[in-house]
């Protein structure tokens, strides 16, 4: 069998034995030992291009994608619209096939365009500063806790108890790591000690509701001396006031919604910014510009002493990677959207979602259990379980919302973006009023 | 040189500069539904996106990607990060809609596909490791790290062994590793290699007591050898009741040849964009499953696939560490890398490691007689030289560097490992063929007569990229870190 992926034919290979001076192949393998060599692995025989096209597609098509019925899923992974310009452009092997630019010269693609992510990051939140991304939101915000940490000195992580559960749960790994407690705060009463480095809260939350008074959040987290993280959706900001004008010290963000598909959890991208006194704290691959001998504008890796690879166990944190091409992803999405269509997108989502909020809350047996204001989620309190109503919703070739029952009485997380449309939603209000008996 | 117009200074221009109020480049339906009231205090006020054409998006993020240098364009041996050819078909698969549109909490019953992609590519990593369990959650090779000694400190907790806290990490380890303990809550204890690049068993010995949760070893190590000890190594530790983690970057050399868990690693964390073919995207997105020993298995985060009778769902381990990301890893690098396994099976997979070694020991004995040789033994799949001779000559490694990017190649990955002095880390990987090595090897022996006879080509080198050699310290004294609408300009 010749490998595809292998270009040495055996002529070649007898030559660059010779030039090596050995007789045969297993002699360069000859450091391991006798007793760990193994021969032969339990694995599938190879499968040839075709048969390879024939398993995957198969197994893809043994899903069923949103695209095939209509989805009102969300709890933190968005179906958006994905211009096409943006596919086009990550597609290209330039960009693809390059790796983490330690050569500028040859690598301005990459850091241009990171630059680009890092500036408009910044416009987005109304920070100063940004890295070039994570992995994804859930990192993000640990890494923001740890950072907080840092910064201050403290061991007390404050998290507010609508994040993100999933954020929650990342955030406890992490300090697990550092040895750091994590208090998780219901909104009422909220109070903090001067141990805690920071108070992290989600806008809108995880239940989709906007913060009823940020600024106070603002006010307990500075009053403790404790940083205010502020995790948001990054659509949402084309519409409603950016963190960095309440206060933020630091804004992290899933940034799966700008130009990535759902690809099932995965790969997802982390944003982060911060105050400017907080840069040299930040945790990530940091992009500048600068310029060559000839004056020529070009941009580099900057500020590495934070970095593991200079730093060691002294870095701010071991992340290499910056989720590049996810990153790329949103750089191009926010170029194509860019002023007017990020704020059309978002109002879309915040018009569909207030339309089907409407006309669910209208259904005998539905209410929603929260009055506040939201974006482009929502909580309907459902004469069922919300397991039944899913499965209810499925058989009728629906996808439902998030079970949330373990939080609200009979609740279901729904979510609406510009990609449902009004008949979807019409489709939905039927398909619950007759799950809920009154159809 | 001819003096045609000017160049344009492309990096002058963002996306910012070009904006002109009005312009689209993407459309999107009306709304449908009666619109709702907005709540006029809580909405922002200003939103400095760009404003471009579809073309205008096309064409300038076109011009960028052709100031990069990648795989699809040639040679780029840089080392310890396997930069082996992406193979086109797994791209398309990868993008099918049954793939990319899947919710990650939609019902498991409509996702049994991915499912079962997870479950057999879990399955067959743990056998490509000879380990006995596997966790897919770690986004890239660094997360994987945190991953697996996160599990090492919360197996240790469990045992009532909370005064094991340090971890030992050899001189010639990835700059991750000491970060990695450092995150988990360890005290990082540097451990010397010897003469031969192999972990100094002496210096091992004595760094090794009741206080040490465990050792960090690479292998093949980042000086491209395999560290005949390995086995020693691990027993040393469990005889202490430590634990051995295994940093599998360098996996490649030893696909099909030997076994982390044959050799007694208890943890390994794995890179698929290295060693499983998924490209790296210019930085990520990675991919760093972990494979664990049945003891650890408990510990894994959450979620693992697991299969009862034929239905696959997510689970979450007995005794987890808990969640390391949002949902269940790099979902879509994942399929790339169960593509690759699938097209190359058990032999397919040794004909990588094969060629990969073969490559690095062919490189190795073509330029012997021009660069130092630090470590003077065969190598596995990249091989470390010193541009120390050429040093002498007044000519730098990064000067080398910077000239092979004239020659049309990337460079090799330089400065490192630290233990070898002025280090060219060259790993060709086994995609390529032995005439782009040997074009390879004719540029480095060319660098190395230009270093005798006209150092300051090489000195100023690159000639012929996009841009010179930038000024990085300005960078990082008076950093510019985004684009400001005031000045326009960046500044």
């Amino acid at each position: 069998m010749t490998l595809p992926y292998i270009a040495n034919t055996a002529a070649d290979r007898q030559a660059m034995l010779n030039a090596i001076g050995v007789a045969s192949v297993e002699e360069l393998f000859a450091d391991i030992p006798a007793e760990f060599r193994v021969d032969g692995l339990n694995l599938p025989s190879a499968l040839s291009e075709p048969e390879l096209v024939r398993d995957l597609s198969s197994l893809a098509a043994s899903n069923r994608p949103v695209d095939s019925m209509p989805c009102f899923l969300g709890g933190g992974a968005y179906r958006h619209f994905i211009p096409s310009v943006v596919g086009e452009v990550i597609g290209r092997s330039e960009y693809a096939t390059a790796y983490t630019p330690y050569q500028a010269e040859i690598s301005q693609g990459t850091l241009q365009t990171a630059f680009e992510f890092q500036s408009m990051v910044c416009e987005l939140t109304a920070m100063d500063v940004a890295n070039a991304g994570m992995y994804d939101g859930a990192s993000a915000l640990a890494e923001a806790c740890l950072m907080a940490a840092g910064v201050t000195g403290r061991r007390r992580i404050a998290v507010l108890s609508t994040v993100h559960p999933h954020h929650q749960a990342v955030v406890r790994t992490y300090a697990f790591g550092r040895d750091l407690a994590v208090d998780v705060l219901p909104p009422d009463g909220l109070a903090l000690s001067g141990e805690h480095a920071c108070l992290a809260v989600q806008q809108p939350d995880f239940f989709g509701y906007l913060q009823p008074d940020i600024e106070a959040l603002e006010k307990t987290a500075h009053e403790a001396g404790a940083l205010f993280i502020v995790s948001v959706d990054p659509i949402s900001l084309g519409l409603f006031q950016p963190p960095g004008e309440y206060g933020a010290d630091v804004v992290i963000g899933e940034g799966q919604s700008l130009g990535s598909p759902l690809s099932f959890g995965g790969p997802y991208l982390g944003l982060f910014a911060c105050r400017q006194q907080y840069l040299r704290h930040m945790p990530g691959r940091i992009v500048g510009r600068t310029v060559d001998a000839q004056g020529r504008t070009g941009y580099v890796l900057t500020l590495q002493t934070r970095e593991q690879h200079i730093r060691r166990e002294r870095a701010t944190s071991n992340i290499c990677t910056s989720q590049q091409l996810v990153a790329l992803a949103a750089t191009v999405y926010l170029a194509a959207m860019g002023r007017q269509g990020l704020r059309q997108v978002a109002e879309l989502c915040y018009h569909k979602a207030h339309y089907a909020a409407q006309r669910i809350a209208h259904l005998s047996g539905y209410s929603l259990p929260f009055d506040g204001l939201f974006f482009k989620e929502f909580v309907v309190r459902c004469p069922q379980p919300p397991s039944e109503v899913n499965r209810a919703l499925l058989e009728r070739g629906i996808i439902g919302g998030l079970d949330v029952s373990q939080h609200v009485e009979n609740g279901l997380l729904l979510c609406v973006t510009e990609m449902n449309t009004r008949q979807e939603i019409d489709r939905l209000v039927e398909a619950l009023a007759e799950i809920g008996g009154s159809g | 040189m001819k003096s045609g117009p000017r160049q344009p200074d492309i990096g002058a221009r963002l996306t910012f500069d070009l904006s002109k109020p009005g312009r689209r480049a993407c459309s999107l339906p009306a709304c449908d539904v009666p619109a709702a009231e907005l709540p006029e205090r809580l909405l922002r006020r200003e939103l400095s996106l760009p404003e471009l054409s579809q073309v205008d998006v096309v064409r300038y993020f076109l011009a960028l990607s052709r100031l990069n240098y990648s795989v699809d364009s040639g040679f780029y041996p840089l080392g310890s990060c396997t930069m082996k050819y992406n193979p086109k078909v797994h791209e398309e698969l990868a993008r099918l809609a049954g793939f990319t549109g899947l919710h990650p909490l939609q019902p498991s019953e409509t996702a049994q596909g991915a499912l079962a992609l997870m479950y057999d590519l879990q399955r067959w990593l743990a056998e490509i490791t000879g380990l006995d369990a596997v966790g897919l959650a770690p986004a890239a090779g660094a997360q994987g790290e945190l991953t697996g000694i996160l599990m090492v400190k919360a197996y240790l907790a469990d045992r009532g062994e909370d005064g094991r806290t340090r971890v030992l990490v050899p001189d010639s380890a990835h700059g991750t590793n000491p970060a990695t303990a450092a995150m988990a809550g360890f005290e990082v204890i540097s451990v010397a290699s010897d003469r031969q690049g192999n972990t100094d068993m002496q210096a091992l010995a004595s760094a090794l007591d009741d206080g040490v949760a465990a050792l960090m070893l690479t292998l093949p190590n980042t000086l491209g050898l395999f560290d005949p000890n390995a086995g020693r190594i691990a027993d040393m530790l469990h005889d202490k009741g430590a634990l051995l983690y295994g940093d599998g970057a360098n996996l490649n050399a030893l696909l099909g040849r030997a076994r982390f868990g044959d050799m007694g690693f208890d943890v390994v964390h794995m890179n698929m964009h290295k060693t499983f073919s998924t490209p790296h995207g210019g930085g990520g997105p990675g991919s760093g499953p972990v494979a664990v020993k049945s003891h650890l298995a408990p510990y894994l985060p959450t979620p693992v696939v697991e299969k009862d009778d034929d239905r696959f769902a997510l689970a979450t381990p007995e005794r987890s560490i808990g969640r390391v990301g949002l949902f269940y890893g790099q979902f879509g690098v994942l399929v790339r890398a169960y593509a690759y396994l699938r097209s190359l099976g058990d032999e397919g997979l040794r004909q990588v490691s094969e060629n990969a070694v073969l490559n690095a020991n062919y490189i190795l004995a073509r330029l012997r007689q021009a660069y130092h040789l630090p470590y003077d033994r065969r190598c596995m799949h990249e091989v470390v030289f010193s541009g120390s001779r050429q040093r002498a000559k007044g000519v730098r490694t990064w000067d080398i560097a910077k000239r092979l990017i004239d020659y049309g190649f990337h460079p090799p990955t330089v400065y490192f490992p630290l233990i070898a002095d002025e280090a060219l880390m060259i790993e060709p990987t086994e995609t390529e063929s032995k005439e782009a090595l040997d074009a390879f090897c004719e540029a480095l022996l060319a660098i190395d007569r230009e270093a005798e006879e006209e150092p300051q080509v090489v000195k100023e080198s690159p000639h012929t990229a996009p841009v010179g050699r930038l000024d990085e310290a300005t960078a990082a004294r008076r950093p510019v870190l985004r684009w400001r609408r005031e000045a326009g300009d960046g500044s």
